[in-house]
């Protein structure tokens, strides 16, 4: 009994280790976000100009997530490296998957985003422009891209910061959007 | 040129610790300023997450501090301003973590420790120390385990030199 007693330091220290080993493994990015599960905030973006397709309502504001269908709302900046990374993602989840993907242009220039979408392809269907970046602070954003999945009724049921990922996007984001519908 | 490089060395030791906030954010009214400034320091950057917002030059940070000073432009309290970016951003955004049930270990964790420790030394110092009285003789030697003693130690002694 007391012979183990000697052996309790380097159990402790063994906890330690493996408890700050998980750690390195963690995403420091991956912060909670406080609005899960709550209503999307309340926000009105004019429309983003020079696109292909551009509707005469194509401002993107609150009233565009409570239509009943689960949508995806992007964040996204044409100066941002990894949003070029996970543009085919984005792309197939509006065009392959039929969900509706709507963009918040996140402090960019219009001309520069246009392009963008012109090079890359544009998979939204409405896109709001957001140049003072201010509609994203009220979303929690803090840094692009930034994807929210909303429900039928407004609220944010997921939050992904980061770029999207294949696993991303088809362990989250497509069971909330297809099995809320 | 020794003289300047002692002089710049001396200038040096009064320099404190510059701020990111720019000139066209600094509010007219120096009491408000003042308030946006102690709150500057209290709100994490979120982009670099280790600095405050009063520290840090990303535009998510200058983002913020604006914000902070237009909330108390509008009349906010300091408390009420804290709470609008707490509100988008959680608990992660304050530098300093709200004493909660979640946070229970981190605030009591070290004192817990520092209690245990203090016990564990109280525990083994008192059983020692009856351990050390339970092993002194209770009646001092005898003349002949005197004597025996002292022939021991002298046999002993004789051991030494020879080897």
């Amino acid at each position: 009994m007391r012979r183990l007693l000697y052996f309790l330091p380097l159990v402790i220290c063994l906890g330690i280790a493996l408890f700050f080993y998980r750690g390195l493994d963690l995403n420091p990015r991956d912060l909670p976000s406080a609005l899960i599960n709550k209503p999307a905030p309340e926000f009105s973006l004019p429309a983003l100009p020079g696109r292909d397709i551009q509707r005469a309502d194509d401002g993107l504001a609150r009233t565009d997530l409570t239509t009943g269908k689960p949508v995806v709302v992007n964040v996204w900046a044409s100066w941002c490296i990894p949003c070029v990374a996970e543009h085919p993602l984005v792309d197939r989840l509006a065009k392959r998957e039929g969900v509706t993907v709507h963009g918040i242009n996140y402090r960019d220039r219009p001309d520069a985003a246009a392009a963008w979408l012109k090079r890359l392809g544009d998979p939204y269907a409405k896109v709001g422009k957001d140049e003072s970046g201010r509609v994203s602070i009220d979303w929690g954003v803090y840094g692009v891209p930034e994807t929210y999945v909303i429900d039928g009724n407004g609220v944010i049921l997921y939050r992904h910061a980061g770029a999207l990922s294949p696993e991303i996007l088809e362990r989250k984001i497509l069971p909330l959007v297809k099995g809320g519908g | 040129m020794r003289l300047i490089s002692a002089l710049l060395l001396a200038l040096s030791l009064f320099a404190s610790p510059a701020a990111a906030v720019l000139p066209d954010e600094i509010l007219d009214d120096p009491a408000l300023e003042s308030r946006a400034r102690e709150l500057s320091l209290e709100l994490r950057c979120l982009v670099c997450q280790n600095q405050s917002i009063d520290d840090s030059n990303a535009e998510l940070a200058r983002d913020l501090r604006l914000l902070v000073r237009e909330r108390l432009i509008a009349g906010d309290t300091n408390e009420e301003a804290m709470a609008y970016i707490r509100a988008r951003y959680g608990d992660f955004v304050l530098l300093r973590p709200p004493v909660q049930r979640s946070t229970y270990l981190l605030w009591f964790g070290p004192i817990g420790i520092v209690i245990a420790g203090v016990a564990i030394v109280m525990v083994t110092s008192r059983r020692r120390r009856k351990n050390a009285a339970a092993a002194t003789p209770t009646s001092p030697l005898s003349s002949t385990e005197r004597t025996r003693l002292d022939a021991a130690l002298a046999r002993e002694d004789d051991n030494g030199d020879r080897g």
